[in-house]
């Protein structure tokens, strides 16, 4: 493909459009993770015993984990072994008080979030998107706060739900994703920093959107959030969260944790923008990110849908799960992952049926384009008791290119014969003959790419709320621009 | 407006045209014969610049230009158009979205302001009356399930749309019955105008009851070894191709 070669040459030096730094001044602690820094983070934070204890059980269960087997191997990605004493682990902007109003944010913040498109002003209302901003370490900003409070959603800040509704927080945090669960989410129930909290009341249909936008900003700095969503019975809320980091050399961690619960009748829509630097295009700096969703459909006729599109970082290691416990409830998981470049992605997710006629549907699209190493990995485990389980899983891998790989792993494991289970996959190359077919009509390149990846991401986008569709869309085609050759 | 002089082009080391030339002017209906492997697609797929097919000597000029310095976008963007024989399916990219893609990219090449949707949709919507296709197919993806007479009529209609001036059809008469052969020879003769000329590859004579050509070509081992009008279409249709054949083995 000679005029393809020459449009790439033209392209590849397309910048990440949000990789510039802001400068403010930052609170932070030294570098390093010792029991220490657990007491300097619950004390900057002024958390209650309760939340300290936790942390430090945590800890004391990452440090065995770390001495006795390191990070998880089975993962298909390769990455040089992470130096978890050359990470700052909490940093905040300065001055750290308490805030009573956006006008109170320092305005070189809230410059950021405006660049990155996201609307934290009140007067942006009309977008009917509530925001909660996490820069660093610490949420800075929550929009649209009192509103809700009038339909008795709480939306606000991990740590500031962590000192104002201490129940909810102990009665749920760990339920779903326990301390003890895997590396990385240990990591982050010591260290964690802040994140974002919301509690639908019985019978509440939230509104708007909810969504939390996170940056990370301050060098050497690892962001470790974690997220608590609780729908109580009849409930219903749908959730979005965007990411992004600027332009370093240096790799950066990123591990979170988000819990999703829903009792009965209630429904969550878990939806992830995920733009994380993905590194330079000879695989330099980037986000490593190591994260740990999961829901819980405690309910009955409960329902939990992720929906994701992974773009950016280096190295993206998640999974995120429903854990089917209620009778009838349904689990779903939409994802579309592009690796460009070097990057690599290892991700899927898991649906444990637990209860009677529990439903999970997973529709899977890979992308590999570049160097870009894509792999699925899925896994649907039907229990004793899942009486009439039923699990549809469907992952599609295309290729751009001839120096990337797409990769699948599923395992399912079925103790009910009663189970249904159906699993279709595909590996497409995008075909000379459909590019062909574009130009012919007068369609460039860039965009007969975008068209033809969109139209195979058409699944998945469908089940994105509306104004975030045309997003995903658009940083799809951003983010393949220059990959043909 | 197409001027195709020596034209000699290979794929991998093959080499399948072996001096081609042709004249072809606005508002002139040719149709290229020949039996097969004689070279009619390879003509088509260089014309519109597939990148599997290298030329090696001879030129092409359209409207006085090099075509042969064009991309394929570009090509299609000054008029250029292939209705395919085999459309190739496009999952999950609906027919209206794509082409509206398509209209908007020409337009866009030749500093017309963008079509919005609602226009699109009336304009699709009288286009398709014209060649009776089903409007919901402009809700389906591309190609994807179409039936053989589908794909041919929505080349047909992608044609009627984006109003080339240099129309190649390649053996859109394969695979399809009667009825559809009518319809596609109603759309074609619809788009006939002294402005826009058609070229139309064929094996057989029969398509062109429908679409009556000014000039038919033969061609043989990668050159035009007879040309003539409408009636040269019965001949071969009479005797075959053996005759034409052989009347250039002796003539060279």
């Amino acid at each position: 493909m000679t005029t393809d070669t020459k449009t790439i040459k033209t392209l590849v030096d397309k910048e990440y459009k949000y990789g510039f730094v802001t400068e403010i001044e930052a609170d932070s602690i030294p570098r390093g993770l010792n029991e220490e820094t657990i007491h300097m983070i619950s004390a900057k934070k002024n958390e209650p015993e309760w939340m300290l204890k936790w942390r430090l059980k945590a800890y004391r269960h990452w440090a065995k984990m770390k001495k006795e087997k390191g990070e998880p191997k089975w993962v298909n990605v390769k990455y040089p072994s992470i130096d978890y004493q050359d990470i700052i682990y909490y940093s905040a902007p300065k001055p750290k008080k308490e805030l009573k109003s956006l006008d109170e944010v320092d305005p070189d913040i809230l410059k950021t979030f405006e660049k990155l498109g996201i609307p934290l002003e009140e007067q942006k209302k009309l977008s009917g998107v509530a925001v909660d901003a996490v820069f660093d370490s610490v949420s800075v900003a929550t929009t649209f706060k009192e509103k809700l409070a009038e339909m008795g959603i709480i939306f606000c800040s991990f740590s500031e739900a962590v000192l104002n509704h201490p129940d909810l927080i102990q009665k749920y945090m760990g339920s779903v994703v326990p301390y003890t669960d895997n590396f990385f989410a240990t990591l982050n129930s010591a260290v964690f920093t802040d994140g974002s909290f919301c509690y639908i009341p019985e019978g509440v249909r939230c509104p708007m959107e909810l969504s939390t936008y996170f940056r990370i900003n301050a060098e050497s700095t690892g962001q470790f959030e974690r997220t608590l969503i609780i729908a109580e019975p009849g409930s219903t809320v749908s959730y979005l969260e965007g990411c992004t980091a600027p332009m370093r050399d240096k790799n950066q961690l990123h591990a979170a944790v988000v819990e999703l619960i829903a009792l009965d009748d209630a429904t969550i829509k878990y939806s992830t923008i995920q733009n994380w630097y993905p590194g330079d295009k000879d695989g330099k700096g980037g986000i490593y990110n190591f994260v740990t969703k999961r829901g819980k459909c405690l309910g009955r006729n409960s329902h939990i849908s992720w929906t994701q599109v992974e773009t950016g970082s280096a190295i993206t290691w998640k999974y995120p799960g429903c854990i089917l416990q209620g009778d009838n409830s349904i689990g779903e998981f939409y994802s579309v992952a592009l690796t460009n470049n070097h990057q690599q992605a290892d991700t899927g997710t898991k649906m444990i049926h637990i209860g009677k006629n529990t439903r999970s549907t997973i529709i899977s699209k890979g992308i590999s384009a570049g160097y870009g190493q894509n792999t699925y990995r899925g896994m649907v485990k039907i229990l004793k008791g899942a009486t009439g389980a039923r699990n549809y899983t469907q992952c599609d891998s295309l290729l751009i290119g001839d120096k990337c790989g797409a990769h699948t792993f599923p395992y399912i494991e079925v103790k009910n014969p009663t189970a249904q289970m159906e699993h279709e996959a595909s590996t497409t190359r995008i075909g000379e003959d459909q590019m062909f077919y574009c130009k012919q009509r007068g369609i460039s390149t860039e965009d007969a790419i975008s068209l033809i990846v969109s139209g195979f991401c058409k699944k998945v986008f469908r089940e994105l709320p509306m104004e975030f569709a045309v997003e995903a869309q658009r940083l799809l085609s951003v983010s393949l621009e220059g990959s043909v050759g | 407006m197409l001027e195709i002089k020596n034209l000699h082009a290979k794929v991998d080391s093959f080499e399948i045209l072996k001096g081609v030339d042709l004249e072809v002017n606005a508002g002139e209906v040719h149709s290229i014969m020949g039996p097969n492997a004689s070279g009619k697609s390879t003509l088509a797929q260089v014309l519109t610049g597939r990148e599997t097919y290298k030329v090696t000597a001879g030129e092409i000029l359209y409207e006085g230009k090099n075509l042969l310095d064009m991309t394929p976008e570009v090509r299609a963007c000054e008029g250029v158009f292939m209705a395919f024989q085999y459309p190739v399916e496009i999952p999950g990219v609906g027919s209206a979205y794509f082409l509206k893609a398509a209209l908007n990219a020409i337009r866009k090449h030749h500093g017309i302001e963008e079509i919005d949707a609602m226009d699109f949709l009336a304009l699709a919507k009288e286009k398709m009356k014209l060649l009776n296709i089903d409007e919901k197919l402009l809700n389906r993806s591309i190609n994807e399930g179409f039936s053989g007479g589908e794909k041919k009529r929505n080349e047909i209609f992608q044609m009627a749309i984006l109003e080339p001036k240099l129309c190649i059809m390649d053996e859109t008469d394969s695979g399809l019955d009667i009825d559809a052969m009518k319809v596609v020879a109603k759309g074609v003769n619809a788009l006939r105008s002294p402005e826009r000329a058609i070229i139309i590859i064929t094996h057989y004579q029969r398509l062109l009851k429908y679409i009556v050509p000014d000039f038919v070509h033969v061609l043989v081992d990668g050159r035009i070894v007879k040309s003539g009008g409408k009636d040269l279409a019965l001949e071969l249709e009479d005797k075959g191709y053996a005759w034409v054949e052989e009347e250039a083995v002796k003539s060279k």
